[in-house]
């Protein structure tokens, strides 16, 4: 381009371009600067004009809520259950609100935040009823934290993204009360260790969390990522329990009882439990560390020449420290670049930059927290626990790169 | 018009960092921050030593011991909403349920999900059969995964049945819960259950859990 560009003509809503422009060959006036200075008018032929030239037509005037562009197909993945994030479309570390995982266990309901009230009773000295609008007025903090099911692995067939892999794992900025505000509040008796969290969808969803967790980070949320929390995710108000299995953060909260012990209700016992060595493992609370390729993945097709690898790591038990990234099928790991802000049980964004020649291997990443818990390989994890399946299933990720530049998943089973 | 816009955002952008650091002070002081049990109102109402500069925070400096938000609680609205049922017995009510009761209101209500006798529904078998014995994998029920009988009662209380859920009365969960014991053998086809005698069932899997021995660091477990 010699020609730059310095003006287009100026419309008044009333007087269409083309209007003015009227039928004449040429579709376009515009004031343009020569390379030495000079300002001429520069005629453009119709012909050189795409029929879809956004700038040949007015757009869409300014509207009352954003809209996601047509051509971008960010869909979750439900089931009867649950529905997945899309990680393999998602960039940086902040879910879309709309496209966070969702996971109930009675349908979501529909609660008018004017009649919705949250009990706080048991082990207290003053038993207390709050209105949402009760706990928008206490002090409030906001925090950026992941929040990830505990039964999110699936493997079994090659043809499977992220969001099919572990698609129940979602981030977002959650602002409310903290929890150990409201237990001040209402005067949290030194004998209280537990405390039931009751929701108020179709199934009552309850389960027990220690009292410590309570005082040490909970915190009652009432709005993610600026809004209000959407409705699958709790609104008008939902626990929210940083690094801990998602389902104890619990959702439409209305109800919290202190007590001196656990209530071993069906979420805690028959459910949210999986078998180690021939016993049950119950009260599994935190996540532990974990990490994915989201680019590139299945059904990603990459070309030869510089591939950025792309993905996230996370921990339930703190920060990310370290990612690794193998290019060659575990052969050897290189240390891939973590993007600042490394937050505390928060999804952190990993990137490596990688020629690949054409030929056929696998991609793999491996995460290590701050605790020095390395992410496992499935067969540790199986060798471990005796089980093949279960909650808490946060293996190593393997993609297979074929030489057509496909990508596909590769599914591992062990006995 | 560039510089001035320059140096205001230079201090907006500075700004969020004083206040965390400001934060980071005031959790220090007051007690607001984590694993802190609660302490003596007199402490919550000392104020911060004053930040210089920053004058316009000292009104967030005093924590209350109360911010006296929401209403207290009548035992009436407690008890209207408190449904749970701890292994103890603890939040049982009056009443009672014997298995032969049960049984009719399970073909009526439940067994379009859970299936004939509790077996093979499309939502999941609640009862434990011979067959399941010789599986390598057999399918979780009551019999033989549930470890507390209060959680039968308590779960089909709060969530039972699937399309209209709490809309059996108390008796009725008796009768279920005495129903679905009976047809996982736990206890004999006579026995009245009710606050008394559900807590002291013996479920089978109970000796089989144990507490979460995760603890991070390099251990694979």
């Amino acid at each position: 381009m010699k020609n730059k560009l310095i003006q287009i003509s100026q419309f008044t809503e009333k007087i269409s371009r083309r209007k003015l422009l009227g039928g004449a060959a040429t579709a376009a006036v515009a004031i343009v600067q020569t390379a030495n200075g000079q300002t001429i008018q520069k005629a453009i032929p119709q012909a050189a004009l795409a029929d879809d030239d956004p700038t040949k037509k007015m757009g869409i005037p300014p509207g009352e809520i954003g809209t996601r562009s047509s051509f971008e197909k960010l869909i979750k993945d439900p089931s009867a259950t649950s529905s997945r994030s899309p990680l393999q479309d998602i960039y940086g570390t902040i879910t879309p609100s709309d496209l966070h995982f969702e996971r109930n266990h009675g349908g979501v309901p529909a609660i008018d935040p004017n009649k919705h009230e949250l009990l706080i009773h048991g082990l207290v000295e003053k038993p207390l009823i709050f209105k949402v609008a009760d706990l928008k007025r206490f002090p409030s903090v906001s925090r950026i934290a992941f929040l990830e099911c505990s039964g999110n692995f699936r493997s079994g067939k090659e043809a499977l993204r992220p969001q099919d892999i572990c698609g129940l794992t979602s981030q977002s900025e959650w602002t409310g009360v903290k929890l150990s505000t409201i237990f001040r509040e209402a005067g949290v008796k030194p004998n209280a260790t537990w405390f039931l969290a009751e929701g108020g969808d179709a199934t009552v969803m309850t389960r027990s969390i220690p009292v410590k967790k309570g005082w040490d980070d909970a915190i009652l949320a009432y709005a993610q990522n600026g809004e209000a929390l959407r409705p699958e995710q709790g609104y008008p108000v939902r626990l929210f329990l940083p690094g801990w299995e998602g389902n104890t953060s619990v959702k439409w909260l209305r109800r919290l009882e202190l007590s001196d012990q656990p209530f071993m209700t069906r979420e805690e016992t028959s459910k949210y439990t999986e078998g180690v060595n021939g016993k049950v493992r119950q009260f599994s609370f935190d996540m532990d560390a974990r990490s994915i390729i989201t680019y590139p993945s299945y059904p990603q097709h990459v070309e030869k020449g510089w591939i950025e690898i792309r993905g996230i790591a996370w921990s339930g038990r703190g920060k990310v420290v370290k990612v690794e990234v193998s290019t060659d099928a575990g052969k050897s790991w290189h240390s891939a670049n973590l993007q600042d802000p490394i937050l505390d049980k928060a999804h952190t964004v990993f990137r490596h930059l990688w020629q690949w020649k054409g030929e056929e291997t696998e991609i793999l990443s491996r995460v290590t927290d701050e605790t020095g818990y390395v992410q496992p390989t499935l067969k540790q994890l199986v060798e471990a626990r005796g089980e093949t399946v279960g909650y808490h299933f946060n293996p190593i990720t393997a993609w297979q790169i074929k030489r057509d530049g496909s990508v596909l998943f590769k599914p591992e089973t062990f006995r | 018009m560039q510089k001035p816009i320059g140096i205001t955002s230079k201090l907006l952008f500075q700004l969020p960092i004083l206040i965390s650091v400001l934060g980071v002070f005031y959790e220090k002081n007051s007690g607001t921050g984590s694993d802190t049990p609660p302490l003596s109102a007199s402490f919550f109402q000392q104020s911060l030593p004053p930040v210089s500069g920053f004058n316009s925070f000292s009104d967030t400096t005093l924590l209350p011991s109360s911010f006296g938000f929401g209403r207290p609680a009548t035992q009436a609205e407690i008890d209207k909403l408190d449904i749970d049922v701890r292994p103890d017995g603890k939040g049982l009510p009056t009443g009672s349920g014997i298995s032969s009761r049960g049984k009719l209101i399970f073909d009526a209500k439940c067994v379009a999900c859970h299936g004939a006798g509790g077996i093979g529904g499309p939502n999941g078998s609640l009862v434990t059969t011979t067959a399941d014995a010789k599986e390598k994998r057999p399918e979780k029920t009551i019999g033989n995964y549930w470890p507390y009988a209060t959680t039968v009662f308590d779960y089909i209380r709060r969530a039972m049945p699937f399309n209209a859920p709490g809309s059996l009365t108390n008796e009725e969960v008796y009768h279920l819960t005495a129903y679905l014991l009976n047809a996982n053998k736990l206890i004999d086809e006579k026995t009245v259950i009710d606050a008394k005698s559900l807590p002291k069932v013996v479920m089978p899997a109970q000796k089989l859990f144990i507490p979460d021995d995760r603890k991070g660091g390099p251990e694979v477990k």
